[in-house]
């Protein structure tokens, strides 16, 4: 693993808000990496850091090896894509495109060539002539791609690029970002808090909270093996259960007792103890829904409950299973069959179970660590509110 | 539905209330009649006289150079009061925007008074500088309301994007900046300009022999001259000069915007 972007422990207030808290850091070279989290989670604040449009209270930020902390922002070989695409009103798509190079004094043949070249590349050889205000928001954004990869940085800073663009539009600017990053093999820097972006470009992903690093992973790993409650519940939607390691099972697994559950057994990765309170996070789209009890199978856990809700979206159903205290939420794909001739429905007697290896635990310090059950407020997509937590 | 014939009225109303006494002005300095009441025949003796009158050109000549110094130290000033007043916000700021602000409430008699107090008890000598002071004085005020104005809906982002491409403070100021504050500098700039050219009252206070500008000399002449269609004849001249301005910095915006 190579050190190409470093940030060592830096932190930076703003008043009293502390964008960065001692965040250490370290991006490879080449590497698509995500800054993702909540807004005012400081993830923008590193961004800025990095360009050089805020300079740290404390820490180093080393790229390549050298020390640029204090180097002003024309005088780093980073570029830096806005969230307003901030692309100059009064030059054209070519001259906006030609205004690095010009500065930096590249002789005019071949700025021009290099122009064409990144018109090409982004699809506007027709739109070079024209003022931005003419273009749509998917060309803005592609002309601001345009006006600073040319300039060859060794990193590419992208404020939430998307953001300012409809469904669909970011849905293909989110394919061709992924090829012009693989064409030009530059290091990218993505800010953003939709995890659905963050998820489908990064190699990894570090995930931010009120200033702190809570993970960083590629979206496997985070998704599969959240680190602490935030990201389990900031990435994807998943249900939280109240336990206690009862008993450590061979095979890194463990017994654990929730209240209103049968004994469960879950992959124990996070070498927790007899003893520890712990979250229990089970993923929706973890779960086997029928009406049947399911054959018993080794670490498979299973309850029985009663559905409260459905929704149907065509390639999802979506279940709210009432279970003892709890509203569970389970989500199972479309079925082959398109008449199901009899689909599980709301007040019907369900079984649910899931394998251990498909949950996992995150330790919980006290029995009063109530911060996780009211943190997001739309935990399961749940049309009440409610997430997984007594009602 | 029948039209009220209520709008018409007014517009008439409001026209004639506007521009007859334009028009009055304009055709009776080509009355030969000297004091304007009745028509007595086509002239354009006035205009000859005026053009001989010497006194009028050499007003003339000093509005123009109080203007143009007026204008460029307030534009350059008030634009950077603007700046200050955009981009920092303290405390100290509110009290900042109010001493920017106030210029341009207080009554200009009041400025004229407190200026001519200025400066004669600093030792100025009354002429064209003290007259240029007082004039830059007021103008950055407006010269800053305008530029603060443009600046509201200014990104700044863009300000950031061209120092992440490369450009120092300089390059940015001269290759971004300025390009896009361009139309706020003008505007202000156009504004200064005009209240510089034919500011009467803190003029009178302030100017000194020989210091005459055209609003204090057209006003000797109504008080003295026994030519008053001279004057007709210089408004006439003013008149058409202004419009000209008008229609020009009107053509020059909208090219802009094509």
């Amino acid at each position: 693993m190579d050190d190409f972007l470093v940030f060592e422990n830096v932190s930076k207030s703003f008043g009293k808000v502390r964008a960065a808290a001692d965040v250490s850091l370290t991006i490879r070279r080449g590497e698509f990496f995500s800054l993702l989290g909540p807004s005012g989670c400081g993830k923008t604040t590193l961004l800025r850091i990095l360009a050089g449009f805020e300079s740290p209270d404390s820490g180093r930020v080393l790229l390549n090896g050298r020390d640029i902390t204090q180097l002003a922002p024309n005088e780093r070989k980073v570029n830096t894509i806005f969230q307003s695409y901030a692309l100059f009103p009064h030059l054209t798509v070519a001259q906006n495109i030609a205004f690095g190079p010009q500065i930096a004094g590249w002789p005019r043949a071949q700025i021009r060539e290099e122009v064409d070249k990144m018109l090409h590349l982004v699809q506007l050889t027709d739109q070079a002539h024209k003022r931005p205000d003419l273009l749509s928001g998917g060309q803005k954004q592609r002309v601001a791609i345009a006006r600073a990869l040319i300039n060859k940085p060794q990193v590419l800073l992208l404020d939430e690029p998307l953001a300012a663009l409809d469904l669909k539009l970011r849905q293909r600017m989110l394919i061709e970002l992924d090829l012009i990053h693989d064409e030009v093999g530059i290091t990218f820097v993505y800010v953003t808090h939709d995890q659905g972006e963050a998820m489908s470009l990064s190699d990894r992903i570090a995930v931010m909270d009120k200033g702190r690093i809570e993970q960083i992973g590629t979206p496997a790993q985070i998704y599969e093996a959240p680190r602490t409650s935030f990201v389990a519940a900031f990435i994807g939607d998943t249900n939280f259960f109240e336990g206690q390691v009862v008993e450590l099972l061979g095979g890194d697994y463990s017994r654990l007792t929730v209240e209103g559950f049968p004994s469960v057994e879950c992959f124990n990765d996070n070498k927790l103890n007899v003893g520890d309170l712990v979250y229990l996070s089970i993923r929706p789209e973890k779960f086997r829904i029928s009406r049947e009890r399911p054959e018993p199978a080794p670490h498979v856990n299973a309850v029985q409950g009663r559905v409260a809700d459905v929704i149907y979206l065509g390639s999802l159903t979506k279940y709210w299973v009432r279970v003892q205290d709890y509203r569970i939420a389970v989500w199972r794909p479309a079925s082959r069959f398109l008449l199901d001739e009899n689909p599980i429905t709301w007040n019907d007697e369900v079984w649910i179970s899931w394998h251990g290896d498909d949950s996992f635990m995150l330790e919980r310090y006290s029995e009063s660590d109530e911060k996780l059950m009211e943190a997001p407020p739309e935990q399961v997509g749940d049309p009440n509110g409610h997430g997984a937590a007594k009602p | 539905m029948k039209r009220s014939v209520i709008p018409l009225l007014t517009t008439l109303f409001v026209l004639v209330f506007f521009y007859l006494p334009i028009v009055v002005l304009v055709v009776n300095s080509f009355n030969a009649s000297r004091f304007g009441g009745t028509w007595e025949g086509s002239t354009l003796e006035w205009y000859r006289m005026l053009f001989r009158e010497t006194s009028v050109w050499r007003a003339l000549r000093n509005t123009l150079i109080i203007a143009v110094g007026a204008t460029f130290a307030s534009v350059v000033l008030g634009t950077t009061a603007a700046f200050a007043l955009h981009r920092y916000h303290t405390r100290l700021q509110r009290l900042h925007y109010t001493l920017i602000y106030t210029p341009l409430v207080v009554p200009e008699i009041l400025m004229g008074m407190s200026l001519l107090l200025f400066f004669v008890a600093a030792g100025f000598e009354l002429g064209l500088f003290t007259i240029f002071l007082a004039h830059t004085t007021f103008c950055i005020s407006y010269v800053a309301m305008v530029v603060l104005a443009r600046l509201q809906d200014f990104d700044f982002s863009i300000i950031e994007a061209a120092q992440d491409l490369g450009a120092g403070w300089w390059t940015t100021a001269w290759r971004v900046l300025l390009p896009l504050l361009a139309p706020g500098l003008a505007a202000g700039g156009l504004l200064a300009f005009t209240l510089s050219i034919d500011d009467f009252v803190i003029t009178f206070f302030v100017s000194g022999p020989g210091s005459t500008t055209l609003p204090v000399r057209i006003y000797s002449m109504i008080k003295h001259s026994k030519n008053m269609p001279m004057i007709n004849a210089l408004s006439a001249i003013l008149l058409v000069v202004t419009f000209a301005a008008v229609w020009g910095s009107q053509r020059l915006t909208k090219e802009s915007h094509a």
